[in-house]
């Protein structure tokens, strides 16, 4: 990313346009949370319910179809374990050593 | 070969605005502008001029319709007055912190209250820090020149910043006067197409307008004035050329007989020509009287400024302010001028007079008694008279 | 923990959601609280509208979240000017695009014209705006995203705020019970402009709400489209329950998913075994904490009787 979040006046964008689409994926809002999902995944369906209802984009598809949240964006609100149908995902407690 | 022809002011500026080829015209009516969204929307109607014509329900939706299509990539005019500049006056902003090149034909009206829809400079005086280039006209001809000027001046990449051109409501606008209208041809090449620097493209997308946290927000402010400061260059350069290729010169301070002047009458608009008719008849009779014009309103020219007024003849200069400050200093021209020659060691003594106000017609003996005042005060070394902060308005009725 | 009764279609639609568009256009790192139900349906949305939509946004929630210098979520043209005027720098962008591509300046494609604004930027300060530019016929959809108060601001009321709840500017208290108008339906009075699309949508119907959307940019002119936008902090729920509130709405009656074509009202999901009782709804939330059964009974009664009024509104259009 090649914005500051301190610039000096010269180097602020023409109108304070962002130049960058979507650059907002280098701000990692993942220690927000508290809870973590953690799929299992001898019960996932790959549905892809968890993908669509996370508010985050959190969920990435591996090349087996299987749908992995992302720790460094998800903010731990557990929509995916309420709406997983295959009832796979808990919420467990993050701890950060 | 520009033609000399009759016509009414308001026709003109449409005009200017048809030959500009402008691609979207957003504008509400309000008196005295009316007769300018009617040609321009006739002139749409009739296809004279291919351009999106929004029919907006407000001024505020105007002023967002301008920015949003500027910033979509095109040309945009716009018009109005008094109250519904004080309308759009939060987009006015806008319009200049996102460097969205509108042009704004400012028919200068009276703000309410009480409701008053003649002339005077309440509307344009309540914009001074919106941070849009500002300059004023002074009969029918300058309106129409500007107009064109304002978006060679405005769309400039060096600039990208929106200008208006302020003419006085009805004085100007519904006035018929003879002047030169060019050609199409003509004037076709002294405005270049539209380039925009930021815009709304599908194949380049940037996010316009994002939060300006308290990290970057003084920056940003810094950026628009070093903007604004900049655009004088290009104003002056536009000047120039227009000069050159069409033989009509304007310039950031005009004067009148002050080369010589003790006391100058300082104003700006419509009421100049009037002046000048008071300063013809006062040298007659002996007196070393001049007029001096603050075309450029923003960016203010210091210098020019400094230059007509300091180190010369002049001895006393009677600022015309057409409208007040209540609770300030009397007038918003009056303490800026002020404020220009504070720094000055050979600066002449400055007084402001306050007349026009609400459209009321200033007689020539108003202007001999406005320079009477400046007599006063020299004659007693008081340069702001007995009581400086009073509001003198010449004209009332007490 | 219980799941819902949902009708027997929802567990066969479970695996359609692998067919929604991949594309992200609203990304991640925003700003929005845990389980925000306005960025999902943004998240839908711009799935929906895809990579040549110009979108306007004014300031509200979803504006503050995604655009706060130097990050940004919107990987297309995205503009934010004021608050009120969404409608009209819509309109802006509309005219300009028209007239660039007249003149030749522009390339002929379809760019979608999308206008966001919350229920406080549309219902309230916004609603002039809103009414100019579906009067004009504007190519542009307007979203609304109602999460039925100022929640940027700190969860004041607005006129989109259901009768009842308890926000900081219409608290509950001692001699007041909340809420004591009853919720503006911007959706009627964007039909009553004669406009060939207006829609309600909810993210936890997202793809009912992508085809909504798609819909609106299909047919030519303004289209309007209220987002029932469930918001966790300012409703006082946990932040998981975002999607199970939206179906809860909408079981309930309180509201209803409908579209109207050119006039033609259309019922997207009724429920033929009945409505599910308001109180389901509302004793989940904290802003009707304070609710006593004589209150709940009277909204009860309103939202059967609109129910009924939009059936026969289908009815009736539909013929």
């Amino acid at each position: 990313m090649k914005l500051k979040e301190r610039p000096i006046w010269k180097e602020l964008p023409f109108a304070c346009c962002i130049p960058e689409p979507g650059n907002s994926v280098y701000y990692k809002t993942g220690d927000w949370k508290t809870l973590k999902p953690v799929v299992d995944k001898m019960k996932c369906i790959k549905c892809g319910t968890c993908w669509i209802f996370c508010p985050e984009y959190a969920f990435e598809e591996d090349e087996y179809g299987y749908f992995e949240p992302n720790l460094e964006y998800c903010k731990g609100c557990g929509i995916c374990a309420r709406e997983c149908p295959a009832q796979c995902i808990k919420m467990e407690e993050e701890v950060v050593e | 070969m520009a033609k000399r022809t009759g016509i009414e002011v308001s026709i003109a500026i449409a005009e200017a605005a048809r030959q500009a080829n402008v691609d979207v015209v957003s504008a509400y009516p309000i008196t005295p502008q009316t007769h300018i969204v009617e040609h321009l929307a006739q002139l749409v109607a009739d296809g004279d001029l291919d351009a999106e014509y929004i029919t907006v329900e407000s001024e505020h939706t105007a002023m967002s319709a301008c920015v949003g299509a500027s910033a979509a990539g095109a040309r945009v005019f716009t018009s109005t007055s008094s109250q519904g500049l004080a309308l759009m006056n939060e987009i006015v902003y806008l319009a200049s912190s996102l460097r969205t090149p509108v042009i704004m034909a400012l028919a200068n009206r009276s703000l309410s209250g009480p409701i008053s829809i003649w002339n005077d400079h309440s509307d344009v005086m309540n914009e001074r820090d919106t941070g849009w280039i500002s300059i004023f006209a002074n009969n029918g001809q300058e309106a129409y020149d500007l107009t064109l000027m304002a978006f060679r001046i405005g769309e400039d990449r060096r600039v990208m910043l929106p200008v208006m051109i302020n003419f006085d409501g009805f004085i100007l606008t519904h006035v018929i006067e003879p002047m030169y209208i060019f050609d199409d041809e003509e004037i076709a090449d002294f405005i270049p197409p539209y380039e925009p620097v930021c815009v709304l493209d599908t194949d380049n997308p940037i996010t316009m307008g994002p939060v300006g946290v308290p990290d970057i927000y003084t920056e940003a402010k810094k950026q628009q004035e070093v903007a604004i400061r900049e655009s004088r260059p290009v104003i002056d350069e536009v000047f120039e050329e227009f000069a050159r290729r069409y033989g009509r010169r304007y310039k950031p301070v005009e004067t009148y007989k002050a080369d010589d002047a003790e006391i100058v009458l300082l104003a700006q608009g419509s009421v100049i020509e009037a002046a000048e008719v008071a300063v013809d008849l006062l040298r007659e009779q002996g007196r070393k009287v001049g007029a001096v014009e603050l075309r450029l309103w923003r960016p203010f020219p210091f210098d020019d400024l400094r230059e007509v007024l300091c180190g010369n003849s002049i001895k006393q200069v009677v600022v015309l302010d057409r409208c007040i400050s209540f609770g300030g200093p009397i007038g918003p021209v009056l303490s800026e001028v002020r404020s220009a020659l504070y720094l000055e060691k050979d600066r002449p003594m400055v007084v402001g007079v306050v007349a026009g106000l609400g459209g009321r017609d200033i007689h020539i003996e108003e202007y001999m008694e406005m320079f009477r005042i400046g007599e006063e005060c020299l004659r007693t070394g008081k340069d702001a008279g007995e009581e400086p902060e009073l509001v003198k308005i010449v004209g009332l009725r007490e | 923990m219980s799941v819902v009764q949902r009708p027997k279609e929802a567990y066969l639609n479970v695996f359609a959601y692998r067919m929604a568009p991949r594309e992200e256009y609203f990304t991640r790192g925003h700003r929005a609280c845990q389980g925000c139900g306005p960025a999902l349906g943004f998240r839908h949305i711009m799935k929906a509208a895809g990579r040549d939509t110009i979108v306007v946004n004014v300031t509200g929630c979803m504006e503050i979240i995604s655009s706060p210098y130097p990050y940004t979520s919107w990987a297309v043209p995205w503009i934010h000017v004021a608050f009120e005027n969404a409608a009209a720098v819509a309109s802006g962008v509309d005219a300009a695009i028209k007239a660039l591509q007249r003149k030749g300046r522009l390339p002929k494609k379809k760019i979608n014209i999308l206008a966001l604004a919350g229920d406080g930027g549309t219902a309230d300060i916004g609603l002039q705006a809103l009414s100019g530019m579906l009067a004009r016929g504007h190519n542009v959809t307007y979203i609304c995203y109602d999460n039925e108060a100022y929640m940027n601001t700190g969860v004041q009321g607005s006129s989109a705020t259901p009768f009842g709840a308890s926000t900081t500017t219409t608290p509950a208290g001692r001699v007041s019970f909340g809420a004591g108008y009853w919720k503006k339906n911007v959706a009627a009075i964007a039909a009553a402009h004669d406009i060939p699309y207006v829609a309600t949508a909810c993210p936890s119907y997202p793809l009912d709400l992508i085809r909504k959307v798609r819909r609106s940019f299909e047919l030519e002119g303004p289209a309007y489209i209220h987002l029932f936008a469930v918001c966790p902090t300012g409703w006082g729920i946990p932040p998981e329950l975002t999607i199970r509130m939206g179906r809860l709405a909408v079981e309930t009656g309180i509201f209803p998913l409908y579209e109207v074509e050119y006039g033609r009202y259309k019922l997207t999901i009724d429920f033929p075994q009945g409505l599910r009782p308001v109180e389901d709804y509302l004793k989940l939330q904290r802003r009707y904490r304070h609710l006593t059964p004589e209150i709940v009974q009277q909204i009860q009664e309103r939202v059967t009787a609109e129910y009924e009024r939009l059936k026969k509104m289908e009815k009736v259009t539909q013929e």
